[in-house]
């Protein structure tokens, strides 16, 4: 019972590490169409600004935390005009993988080179450090804290595109970018604004996930396979798909972990074969945004 | 199925067709002289020059199967490791021979393909590009647990193959090793070079150009692909063999998700669906590699990356597109006095 409690309380954090950062991919390809390898390669940009921020300059957590994912929207911005945009659309699969696996190897160099291959800690605050009591039973701080940034994660995504003229725009140039073009909705703007949102949940995730995905320059190549994974489970550009496929991926590795140190690695692939096999699109395929 | 495969060439003029078949012409020649002027100039780097020719028939199979089926795949590598480890089991515990190593290598790459092939081709996009890195995970993880078979992480060693035809003995400097891996990927070339050309190769472009045309014909487009692959994977597989009897180890890194990527981006430096793109592009990448990652692995993904978003931005058909479009395009047609 212990370890069935472990394995959820710890899958679901890991869970929604994965969902925070899968998402912002999800979202981008979802709209954009374009295959962002170099998606992880920010969230890492992102941990390492928060570890320099916190380590280095002092600054708590939060701040911390904001800081490092607004640097990184700015930063990225320029990537989106002067690289992104001339490789949109899903005609150019290898030219986007191609160009993102560079960008991700330039970003590892950097990194590299400004960070040193050490592994980087964001030192969590006190609050953090303790743990919980829910009922009988207590969970560490820092996990429930991760569950509960990613439950606000799914709810304020659902609002932004549901709710609101954004989203609504969203889904209208997601359905049918040109007739949404043609009605005058200004769609360079809108994947500028949803390439920032994408980056800015990369950035969110590698901060919060730190603790779960250690921060080393390879961050960027190691755990694309895993992002991309739950967005091709979860379909891509839909929000409770990518959602349920991280949490289900996470737990399942969390438990194959635990249960079968083994062989976990061989069951989540195996998994992902046979769900891909009888849903090619993912779970959720056919929703908008 | 050669009307439909060849509406694109058919875009092409006569002369533009015949320079094409001059350079294609011109490649195993080329391949074989440099290849043994290599031998003699750089005897030292026999071991780097072995390791080139064996991956450029590795590259040359993911050529065949992005180039001339327009399959996006991230799990090449599932194929060449396959091979490497069944040649180097093979030869652990039951024959020596070098070629039927090479053969049975072969036969293991190219099951694999079919098996994995049959099952995954339906899917398209980043599915297919997720199934391919699945299979070759999956490849990797069975061969890190199977240790009594293939040594886990520590690598299968012990590989001693007899002499070639019974002649030449591999050498303790390599020298037969460079020569035989050098005439196994040019025998590979010429067979890649037919299969390019036979009907077979035409109905895969037609089905990459367009399948549901394909389809319409009353062709299969599922089932060439799935054969196209299959054919890759016999190469992939005698590439792994091949790189298993000259070095004489195989490690868990020939199949991995890195050296699947690391292909790609040797046969986009190269240029796709040319075949001489594949060996230019795997020969720039490892030597370069060499000269670069000896000193920091870094420095080399640093120049790797920028290289490949350069070739993304200004030179999407590779290398040798530059070199057909500025260089040796022009030096033809100017030979044939036409128009500069």
């Amino acid at each position: 019972m212990e370890t069935v409690f472990g394995i959820v309380v710890d899958g679901a954090a890991y869970g929604m590490i994965l969902f925070i950062i899968s998402v912002g991919l999800s979202v981008t390809l979802g709209l954009m169409r374009v295959v962002n390898l170099a998606h992880g390669a920010f969230a890492m940009v992102a941990g390492y600004i928060a570890s320099y921020a916190a380590q280095g300059l002092g600054l708590p957590y939060a701040a911390a935390l904001v800081g490092a994912v607004l640097v990184t929207v700015v930063a990225t911005l320029p990537m989106e005009r002067l690289l992104y945009r001339r490789i949109y659309g899903s005609a150019n699969e290898l030219s986007q993988v191609l160009l993102t696996i560079g960008l991700t190897f330039v970003i590892v160099a950097g990194i590299n080179y400004l960070f040193g291959p050490t592994l980087k800690r964001i030192p969590l605050p006190d609050a953090l450090l303790g743990t919980v009591s829910i009922g009988p039973k207590s969970i560490p701080a820092h996990r429930a804290f991760v569950i509960g940034m990613g439950a606000a994660t799914i709810l304020g995504l659902w609002w932004l595109l549901e709710r609101t003229d954004f989203g609504i725009k969203l889904r209208a140039a997601v359905d049918d970018p040109n007739m949404a073009a043609a009605l005058g909705i200004r769609t360079e703007r809108l994947y500028m604004a949803t390439f920032a949102l994408g980056t800015g949940l990369a950035a969110m995730g590698g901060v919060l996930g730190a603790e779960l995905l250690p921060l080393e320059p390879y961050y960027a190549i190691r755990y694309i396979v895993l992002f991309l994974a739950v967005v091709a489970v979860g379909g891509a550009g839909s929000i409770f798909g990518s959602a349920a496929a991280a949490l289900a991926l996470g737990i399942v590795d969390t438990a194959g972990k635990y249960l079968i140190p083994n062989f976990g690695e061989f069951f989540f692939y195996a998994a992902l074969i046979l769900i891909l096999f009888r849903w090619p699109h993912g779970f959720f395929h056919g929703r908008g945004a | 199925m050669s009307a439909v495969a060849t509406d694109r060439t058919r875009r092409e003029t006569a002369g533009r067709r015949l320079r094409r078949a001059a350079l294609d012409g011109a490649a195993v020649p080329v391949m074989a002289v440099l290849g043994l002027a290599a031998f003699w100039l750089f005897p030292n780097d026999l071991g780097l020059m072995t390791r080139i020719a064996a991956t450029a028939l590795y590259v040359l199979s993911l050529d065949l199967v992005l180039g001339f089926g327009g399959i996006a795949t991230l799990g090449q590598a599932a194929m060449f490791g396959t091979g490497a480890y069944a040649a180097g089991i093979a030869a652990v515990n039951l024959v020596d021979e070098p070629i039927t190593l090479l053969a049975i290598g072969g036969v293991a790459g190219g099951l694999i393909a079919l098996v994995t092939g049959a099952l995954i081709l339906h899917a398209r996009g980043l599915t297919l590009l997720m199934l391919t890195i699945a299979v070759v995970q999956i490849v990797q993880e069975v061969a890190n647990k199977a240790r009594d078979w293939t040594g886990g992480s520590d690598g299968l060693s012990g590989i001693d193959p007899a002499p070639v035809l019974g002649l030449f003995r591999f050498d303790l400097y390599g020298r037969t090793s460079y020569l035989f891996a050098l005439a196994v990927l040019i025998v590979g070339y010429l067979v890649a070079r037919r299969i390019v050309r036979s009907p077979f190769g035409l109905a895969c472009r037609g089905v990459k150009e367009d399948p549901l045309r394909v389809a319409a014909l009353g062709g299969s487009p599922k089932r060439y692909l799935v054969a196209l692959y299959a054919v890759a994977g016999v190469f992939a597989g005698v590439a792994g063999a091949l790189t298993a009897v000259t070095s004489g180890i195989v490690g868990l890194d020939s199949a991995s998700f890195s050296w699947s990527a690391e292909a790609l981006v040797m046969l986009v430096l190269g240029g796709t669906g040319r075949l001489y793109g594949a060996v230019i592009g795997t020969v720039a990448f490892m030597t370069i590699h060499h000269i670069l990652a000896s000193s920091d692995p870094f420095h080399w993904m640093l120049f790797i990356g920028l290289f490949l978003m350069a070739i993304v931005l200004f030179a999407p058909g590779g290398i040798t597109s530059v070199l057909n479009g500025a260089g040796i395009e022009r030096v033809f047609h100017r030979m044939k006095g036409g128009r500069a």
